[in-house]
């Protein structure tokens, strides 16, 4: 530190000279984990109703960054230092406009802005995946390989599942919403009924898509429009029971003169 | 004179990494700085927020040997000048009265009853400084702000301010010697009125 005093070397400024010294202000506690939040180097915890209990939301500035099923913060505070390597600390009350974008995510609405997500540490590719599940409208289902196909990458339906299981956002980013091409709902992060729970909450009837899968039907077609879709698209969902016809694949379904839906996109031939 | 001098490289290496280090070395100056020109600790924070906001932003874009090659105190103090200047432009003047009577537009702790007198007379001593600063011209205010509140060298409050060092000097000179007549006024009217 230079020797101010040396400007003016007598005893009235010498004071003054004190007096300026001590009104250097201590930076508030807050003003430290505020920066470190705000940039993304350290994250805020909070709580929402999710549709399958508490869903327990970690944030920064860049966006949401991880969820958990609802409860154990500290624990999720444990994984999430591991995962992430970034401290995790707890918030009273959501920050204002997240939680909004967050309620409105979850209660179904189309309108308005879905929140941003923190996603680095995830690859280009398990981004894609990611970007891809959320294109799946709710109450509706894709198998691994739609989402391998619509990607361009047709054979890589285990690379799906392996991205899918690194979401680090359930249920914000549903990948809950992508099953086996039979219908099962096969793996989920936090445990298949918690997935079962999830898809009924938004009106899929998991039980229902399973056993239809059992059967054997992978598709429906209507004979009044003679298009095929995945059972859950909407437009499947309108076909009335007289009309509606079932296949076992796209061949079958190509063969019987059926083209596939432009809405839902089921593969045009082999599936 | 920078507080680390292994600093820049290392952000330059690892920003993420020694990011936290240069938000705790640097608090301080940036908060203080903010303070006295907003002149609310409330509004403070935020641009001191803001400040290292935009620091993070603009160090991950430059390459690393700007970065590494970087004096970060002045920097600092520039960004958060500016967005203090910024917002204290919109939003109305608060009144700052002379005389320190009712107003009490800088956040000083009231002393406490129990207070012994010589620390409540400390305090009064501090708000009056402040008080006295804050009605000083905003060149002359800054320039000993950064110079005698914050302690930087002539150097780097000229760069912090843009200005030539004479003119800085010429500034601070100012500005002391103002804050030395009010001083002094007040003690003189003290004497006379027992």
């Amino acid at each position: 530190m230079t020797n101010h005093l040396d400007d003016h070397p007598d005893g009235g400024w010498r004071r003054l000279a004190e007096g300026l010294q001590g009104l250097s202000a201590d930076p508030p506690a807050t003003l430290r984990p505020a920066v470190l939040e705000r940039v993304g180097l350290a994250d805020v915890c909070w709580t929402v109703d999710g549709p399958a209990g508490p869903l327990l939301v970690a944030s920064n500035g860049r966006g949401i960054s991880a969820t958990a099923p609802g409860g154990d913060q500290d624990r999720f505070a444990e994984r999430f230092r591991a995962r992430f390597g970034r401290p995790l600390r707890p918030l009273d009350r959501p920050p204002a406009r997240l939680a909004v974008q967050v309620e409105r995510l979850l209660g179904g609405g189309r309108a308005g802005r879905p929140p941003r997500y923190d996603l680095r540490g995830t690859s280009p590719f398990e981004q894609a995946v990611l970007a891809k599940a959320q294109e799946i409208p709710r109450g509706q289902v894709r198998p691994y390989a739609w989402v391998a196909g619509e990607l361009g990458r047709p054979a890589a339906v285990r690379a799906v599942g392996a991205a899918l299981g690194r979401n680090p956002v359930p249920v914000l980013i549903p990948c809950h919403r992508v099953v086996g091409s039979d219908g099962r709902l096969t793996g989920y992060a936090w445990g298949v009924p918690y997935k079962r729970t999830l898809l009924a909450a938004e009106g899929a009837d998991p039980d229902e898509l399973e056993l239809l899968g059992r059967r054997g039907t992978r598709f429906f077609g209507s004979d009044t429009t003679r298009i095929y879709c995945y059972p859950t698209c909407r437009h499947a969902r309108r076909v009335t029971g007289p009309h509606l016809q079932r296949f076992a694949g796209a061949a079958e379904a190509a063969a019987a003169g059926y083209r596939p839906c432009r809405v839902c996109r089921p593969p045009a031939l082999a599936g | 004179m920078e507080t680390d001098p292994q600093l820049p490289a290392r952000l330059a290496r690892d920003l993420d990494g020694s990011f936290e280090a240069l938000v705790v070395a640097h608090q301080r100056l940036v908060f203080g700085l903010a303070l006295r020109v907003v002149g609310d600790r409330g509004d403070a924070e935020e641009v001191a927020q803001d400040t290292f906001e935009r620091a993070y932003h603009a160090l991950a874009g430059y390459d690393a040997e700007r970065v590494a090659a970087m004096r970060l105190r002045p920097w600092l103090a520039r960004i958060a000048l500016n967005l203090a200047r910024n917002r204290l432009r919109r939003r109305p003047p608060p009144s700052r009265p002379l005389e320190d009577g009712g107003g009490q537009p800088l956040a000083v702790a009231a002393p406490a009853a129990a207070e012994p007198a010589q620390v409540a007379e400390r305090h009064q001593e501090r708000a009056l400084l402040a008080e006295l600063l804050a009605c000083l011209p905003r060149g002359q205010r800054e320039a000993v702000v950064l110079r005698h509140v914050e302690g930087l060298p002539y150097a780097e409050v000229a760069e912090v301010l843009g200005r030539p060092v004479g003119t800085v000097k010429t500034h601070v000179h100012r500005g002391v010697r103002q804050l030395r007549i009010e001083l002094e006024a007040r003690e003189a009217r003290k004497e006379r009125t027992p």
